[in-house]
């Protein structure tokens, strides 16, 4: 393939794998910044979101856009609830204290994953796409004739994988509208800066941090169900995001948005770039390597603050 | 025991478990049990036990599930006529997660927790390649039905054998010819980036180029990936024949994203149909396959030309003419791979019968009785075809199947004889000490 279309076929791909790994890495990311709580156990959420709209689409049946719908809107709603359960009979009881909680979610994390096993089972099973047209993308050359516009091998892209990419921005305001716009986002602002003095001013500190997981599960569930039209349900899908997830967590800076937002960029580009001109494998070296390097140099991450 | 303070015993719950369980102890001890006394008495009636290694988990699980299926049949097909020497058999089975350490740690549960006679059934060659070892030093018989050249290729032991299936060697050198002369010369060669992977690029490698062709890239793929795009470019321009070969859960992914790619000029296709095994070639986004080439080891839908055995099998096994449940439509099976397991365990049982088996001290005596074996005609033991067995490499050699996607149907083309996949010993296990 020629430099050109490959760079463009490699910009897309990426752009597809930072839109979905945007929502994921958020998800983490707020349960940090708000919680403090390292979540193990995000990526499970994340499985379980594809596995739920396996499980919504193949018991409406018919037109694949139904099903799908109806996906979108139970699956994260119902692993939201799932997450918030959990932070109520687990975390809450042990007082979120850093260390437990690592080994608690890690606990959630077998839970959710050998539940799925014996439910779902070990299949990969595919959601058909709502819509799922094939565009060939055109490329432009300087020839004798002048410019001119060819259609090259394999440069194309599907209507569902441009769809993710505009979902996952239109999450992302919407998300952003509700952290800085609503009175439910204000309090859990206040949360995040000082829990006790939130918790003296009479904010609901328990029930905030019950939201606040299951809102960041639910994202990570919304991430897998616009995922899983292009990949497949699968009941071990969830360690690569958890992994994404985390290096993105890391270099942007535990807790800060704006910084995941733009790690997550940056990872989910250089990833799909150098898959598709090198190998996938090197590009995970290299992210975990820039994950060593940021916590060498820049502990805080690109945009994170300094601990007081 | 506890007395309360009125002098009366209380037992607590704790206290009775633990004399429960003492109890029960003392009775397994002294063989008082029923069945532990009874099996001693009785040792020629107690049955044959195969430990079946199921990938039931993991990135094999759906061959897994299938291999059990088959596995399952093929016994109940030996005990209704009367079962091994007499003895009825019995399958252990255990999970090896399709992960190598799990596979060695599953055949020590087989040869010193269930005394299992032989160990039988993994399909996954890096998992086949993580036990042998451990069933050499158990000396525990080791049945494949893996296609992995290692068994031929002498890298194993006396103890592992493939007697069911034929290897990937043999497979591509009986393909090679068709390619080269019907498809292209310039190949793209895609496939798993594991032993069995290897297996492919090496040996299609050397088979095309003896026929004037050439592997122009080789594009290795980790069993886990997910998507698959991002290596395509990689396919370069001049390819005239894509040869793609794909396991784990997401062939089917791998197999429409390879559509999307190409669209509506793409280059010849020829897949082993691992790309596709559980998978309906109807699902949506897999219509660009028609007119493309499947290698297959059993066909998947019945042919016109069907045997009588081979019907005979789809039935026992569960499976309507289109290689899916008879129970499920939508549930495929892997019917390339799993003839192997019933022609296994019907070589298992002859090989038991002419050792005169009587328990595992005869352990040696049956892997000498199965190397003595070599034609094996076409019958309800070998639905496939027939079959010739190298006692030298522990392998397999059998028909092979080339189809052609047709009217969302997998039409046989062509049939490569056993002759056409024949190659040189590269080791003789018989003279290798027990």
């Amino acid at each position: 393939m020629d430099f050109g279309p490959h760079l463009m076929l490699a910009t897309l791909e990426g752009a597809v794998i930072a839109a979905i790994l945007v929502l994921t890495a958020m998800g983490l990311s707020i349960v940090f910044g708000v919680m403090r709580v390292v979540n193990v156990a995000h990526g499970e959420f994340y499985m379980l979101g594809a596995v739920l709209a396996w499980f919504v689409t193949s018991f409406l049946g018919g037109h694949p856009a139904i099903g799908f719908v109806a996906a979108i809107l139970i699956a994260p709603l119902l692993v939201g609830l799932i997450a918030a359960a959990a932070d109520q009979l687990v975390l809450k009881h042990i007082d979120y204290d850093p260390d437990r909680t690592i080994v608690g979610t890690i606990g959630i994390l077998f839970i959710i994953q050998q539940t799925t096993l014996m439910t779902f089972g070990p299949e990969a099973r595919p959601v058909a796409a709502p819509f799922n047209q094939r565009l060939a993308l055109p490329w432009f050359e300087f020839t004798d004739n002048g410019f001119e516009m060819f259609w090259p091998w394999g440069l194309s892209i599907t209507s569902y994988k441009l769809f993710v990419i505009a979902a996952a921005l239109t999450v992302l305001v919407a998300l952003w509208l509700f952290l800085t716009r609503t009175r439910i986002g204000l309090i859990m602002r206040a949360t995040q800066q000082d829990s006790e003095t939130a918790q003296a001013f009479g904010v609901p500190v328990g029930l905030v941090y019950s939201c606040v997981f299951g809102l960041g599960a639910a994202l990570a569930a919304l991430g897998a169900v616009l995922v899983v039209p292009i990949q497949q349900a699968h009941y071990l899908m969830g360690a690569d995001p958890l992994l994404l997830s985390f290096i993105v967590v890391i270099i942007g800076g535990l807790g800060s948005l704006p910084g995941t937002v733009i790690a997550a960029i940056l990872i989910g580009m250089s990833d799909g770039i150098i898959s598709v001109f090198f190998s996938p494998t090197l590009a995970k070296i290299i992210a975990t390597f820039l994950v060593a390097m940021v916590l060498v140099f820049r502990p805080q991450g690109l945009l994170g603050r300094t601990s007081t | 025991m506890p007395k309360t303070e009125n002098g009366k015993t209380q037992i607590s719950r704790r206290g009775a478990l633990l004399g429960l369980g003492a109890s029960a102890g003392a009775m397994a001890a002294t063989g008082v049990l029923p069945g532990s006394l009874g099996f001693a008495q009785a040792q020629s009636s107690a049955p044959i036990r195969i430990g079946f290694q199921k990938h039931a988990t993991g990135i094999g699980a759906a061959y897994g599930r299938w291999y059990d299926a088959t596995t399952t049949a093929a016994v109940k097909r030996i005990n209704d006529a009367g079962g091994i020497n007499g003895r009825p058999v019995e399958v252990i089975t255990e999970d090896d997660g399709t992960d190598p350490s799990r596979g060695a740690e599953v055949l020590e549960k087989f040869a010193n927790q269930h005394e299992c006679d032989v160990a039988f059934g993994t399909l996954f060659s890096h998992v086949v390649i993580g036990s042998a070892p451990r069933a050499g030093e158990l000396k525990l018989p080791y049945f494949v039905v893996s296609e992995g050249h290692h068994v031929a290729s002498g890298m194993l032991n006396r103890y592992t054998l493939q007697p069911g299936i034929t290897d990937v060697k043999s497979q591509v050198i009986s393909m090679a010819p068709f390619v080269a002369d019907n498809l292209g010369k310039k190949v793209t060669m895609i496939f798993p980036d594991f032993a069995f992977g290897h297996d492919h690029r090496d040996f299609f490698s050397e088979a095309i180029e003896a026929q004037g062709g050439e592997v122009v890239a080789k594009i290795a793929i980790p069993p886990t990936e997910t998507t698959f795009t991002r290596y395509f470019p990689s396919i370069p321009r001049e390819t005239e024949v894509i040869y793609h070969v794909m396991v784990g859960p997401a062939v089917l992914t791998f197999v429409k994203e390879l559509g999307e790619f190409f669209g509506p000029n793409r280059p010849e296709l020829f897949g082993f149909i691992d790309s596709l095994e559980a998978v309906d070639i109807n699902s949506t986004g897999l219509e660009f396959l028609d007119g493309t080439y499947f290698w297959e080891g059993m066909p998947r839908y019945a042919q016109a030309n069907q045997t009588d055995a081979e019907k005979a099998y789809r039935a026992a096994v569960g499976v309507d003419d289109n290689g899916a449940s008879l129970d499920d439509p939508a549930d495929v099976a892997t019917y390339a791979h799993m003839f192997g397991c019933w022609e296994t365990l019907n070589i298992i049982k002859r090989g038991m019968e002419s050792a005169d088996y009587q328990g595992p001290q005869d352990r040696t005596k049956l892997i000498e009785a199965v190397e003595a074996m070599s034609d094996m005609p076409e019958s309800e033991d070998h639905p496939q075809g027939a079959k010739r067995f190298n006692g030298k490499t522990h392998q397999t050699f059998g028909s092979q199947y080339i189809s052609k996607v047709t009217d969302g149907k997998l039409v046989v083309e062509h049939v490569a004889s056993i002759e056409d996949g024949l190659y040189e010993d590269e080791v003789d296990y018989t003279t290798q000490a027990f």
